[in-house]
């Protein structure tokens, strides 16, 4: 009996030092998240009427497997972390993921997903699907090009997205062309590119995650998707000049 | 990042043919006795380097990488490679089809397209059996999406039979199909190229024209076109093997005069300030927006023009100042690059899967930097080691240029151009 709560114990003491360790930052370099364009329409939303509608638009992995998926994803943990830096600002992130979308297939939606969501910034993630399934590169930058005009004159700022650094089925498929179509795109547009693909690699190469990591748990997944969130919303406030705001409310 | 391969081993043949010129003979070879004893060694030195800079590239995550070509301007090794094959596959065939006609020479061409779509399904072997291990081993659920690209293996028949029609082809796999179907379509070419060279090379000029205007290529399987479009990337092939007979000699006063040389230099500074654009975020403002809307996307797929005249450049530069006689190409320094660009069917499939190997290794130990020069550095040295003991063979085997008894159909043995 003094054994088993000696072990318990000593179980617990360990536990509880493994839970204070800090977890590593996946913090993100100011690099990736500073442009020379901004948010405007996304800035006004919040200055006029104190709303931030945002639609995320994605596939699989802009959202979790599982049940729970969508609650642990980065669009939700997206607006958490907007709620939280903008208080008094009623902050509404709509996530709309097709698991296999091709961008194509994505830009064909958009004029729905806009009229439904009547959003001042369209997040819109692409590029893994069509990878994937090896799309046309031309095919994929005039859908992405039509993609961004059509959200452009709705009358809402856009941020391309693009994929997921995976260094396991890097050998497997072509990211980084997708990723120099998307980059052309945003420059072409003034629109804002989110660097997933440069921002993870920095989390692999820095240690706050090792990507390699087969695993079937899902506390990585989930925490890769809260600092995705973070540094989304970090970009969109910096991005859109709402940090005086920010500092004034908290103030 | 993309490459290419050329041509296997020619250096018997060419010894065959040491005392008759090399570059630039527009007459027929035979029996002109040349100034240069010698064969150009420069093909063998730069075809070697590309493969070495090609290897580099296929490791993605390796710091390498920044000392490879592409970080510096439009064009990268792949375009150096397509040239030197369409020189020397000019260079062997035309010998050929000049001596014994074009049934012979055209056997021979078609035979080496067959020896390196073996080569290819052989390297795509090799990659089957590393997707199916990630497949069993690699799990996670941040990943579910990307972990879709293994579906393929739930169709292995159609998987197989579309690599067989090499209409599906794996990442960095895209060269070898590329140079297949160049081969298979080279012997009408060369019957053009030795009798009416500026026909011939209007002709293919006019064929990427027609490419630009009409997105012709062929098509890839699950979607979308070939990588490399064969009907744009064969205008550096055939340009190759233009100036292989007889072309660079015609080019000869242009390539030394010294506005060709300003200008050369002035595109590739230009293109090397662009290429820092791409890599310093901040300086991107300073690229006008006429500019980039005239110059991207940089179009591998179809050859862009800009990559095309880059790799011009970087040629008209290089034959300037890297002489054929220069002391330099014999020294034991640059003999590992020349031996490995003596066998380059064999070293550029090597390459690939040694690029594969250092992948996995880094995927399974999590390398960092230290480890990826390590498995840099000793992936070219087993290309150099690979290249030799092929060499060898070639000595024992008595096809090689210091065996005394010359087998009358030695370059068939073995690698051609």
């Amino acid at each position: 009996m003094t054994l088993l709560v000696t072990i318990l114990a000593a179980v617990a003491l360990i536990d509880g030092a493994v839970a204070a360790t800090p977890q590593p930052s996946c913090d993100v370099p100011q690099s990736f998240l500073s442009s020379d364009y901004e948010l405007t329409h996304a800035a006004s939303e919040v200055k006029t009427r104190q709303h931030l509608t945002i639609s995320v638009i994605g596939t699989g992995s802009s959202s979790l497997p599982g049940p729970d998926g969508v609650r642990f994803a980065y669009p939700a943990q997206l607006e958490q972390a907007l709620q939280k830096d903008l208080p008094g600002i009623t902050v509404k992130v709509t996530a709309h993921v097709a698991p296999r979308a091709t961008t194509a297939e994505m830009a064909k939606g958009l004029e729905q997903i806009l009229a439904d969501d009547k959003p001042s910034l369209v997040i819109w993630q692409a590029g893994t699907a069509d990878a994937i399934s090896s799309v046309d590169q031309e095919e994929f930058h005039s859908s992405l090009d039509e993609g961004v005009s059509t959200i452009q004159n709705a009358g809402a700022d856009v941020i391309l997205m693009n994929m997921q650094y995976s260094p396991r089925t890097e050998a497997m498929m072509d990211v980084t062309n997708y990723a120099d179509v998307m980059r052309f795109v945003a420059q072409q547009h003034s629109a804002l590119l989110f660097d997933r693909l440069g921002i993870m690699r920095n989390w692999n190469d820095s240690g706050a995650f090792d990507l390699y990591t087969a695993t079937k748990n899902y506390d990585m997944a989930r925490r890769v998707h809260e600092c995705i969130g973070r540094a989304l919303a970090a970009q969109i406030i910096g991005t859109s000049h709402l940090d005086a705001m920010k500092m004034q409310t908290t103030r | 990042m993309r490459h290419c391969f050329a041509y296997g081993d020619i250096r018997q043949r060419m010894n065959m043919v040491a005392g008759l010129q090399i570059a630039g003979s527009g007459t027929p070879a035979v029996a002109r006795p040349a100034p240069a004893a010698e064969r150009d060694l420069r093909l063998d030195l730069f075809r070697g380097i590309a493969l070495w800079l090609i290897f580099l590239d296929h490791i993605p995550e390796n710091i390498l990488n920044w000392f490879t070509i592409r970080n510096y301007g439009f064009s990268d090794a792949t375009e150096i490679f397509i040239f030197i094959s369409g020189y020397t596959a000019a260079f062997v065939y035309g010998r050929a089809m000049r001596e014994r006609g074009f049934l012979v020479a055209s056997a021979r061409i078609l035979r080496r397209a067959w020896q390196i779509y073996v080569a290819h399904i052989f390297l795509f072997t090799i990659f089957m059996a590393e997707i199916a291990y990630v497949a069993a081993t690699f799990d996670n659920p941040l990943y579910a999406e990307e972990m879709r690209i293994l579906d393929f293996l739930k169709q292995p028949d159609v998987t197989i039979f579309e690599a067989l029609i090499l209409k599906f082809k794996p990442v960095n796999m895209d060269v070898l199909p590329l140079y297949i179907i160049l081969l298979l379509l080279f012997p009408p070419v060369l019957f053009v190229l030795i009798r009416q060279p500026a026909f011939a090379l209007a002709g293919s000029a006019l064929v990427y024209v027609l490419t630009w205007s009409f997105d012709f290529n062929l098509p890839a399987y699950p979607n979308g076109v070939w990588f490399f479009n064969p009907f744009a990337w064969q205008l550096l092939f055939v340009f190759g093997a233009w100036c292989a007979l007889g072309g660079a000699q015609r080019l000869s006063a242009v390539l030394h005069s010294r506005t060709t040389l300003a200008v050369a230099i002035c595109y590739m500074v230009f293109a090397f300030a662009i290429t820092l654009t791409w890599y310093v975020e901040p300086l991107n403002r300073f690229v006008p927006s006429w500019l980039s809307e005239w110059m991207y996307p940089i179009d591998k797929t179809n050859l862009d023009v800009l990559r095309f005249a880059h790799f011009l450049a970087l040629a008209a530069v290089t034959v300037r100042f890297v002489s054929r006689d220069w002391q330099g190409l014999k020294s034991p320094i640059l003999r590992p690059a020349i031996v490995c660009g003596q066998h380059s069917l064999e070293i550029f499939c090597l390459g690939v899967f040694l690029a594969f190997a250092g992948q996995f290794i880094i995927s399974e130990y999590s390398g960092g930097p230290l480890i990826q020069v390590a498995i840099s550095v000793a992936g070219i040295l087993i290309m150099i080691a690979t290249a030799n003991l092929i060499s060898w063979y070639k000595v024992i085997e008595g096809r090689s240029p210091s065996a005394r008894v010359k087998q009358p159909d030695a370059d068939l043995a073995g690698g051609e151009a």
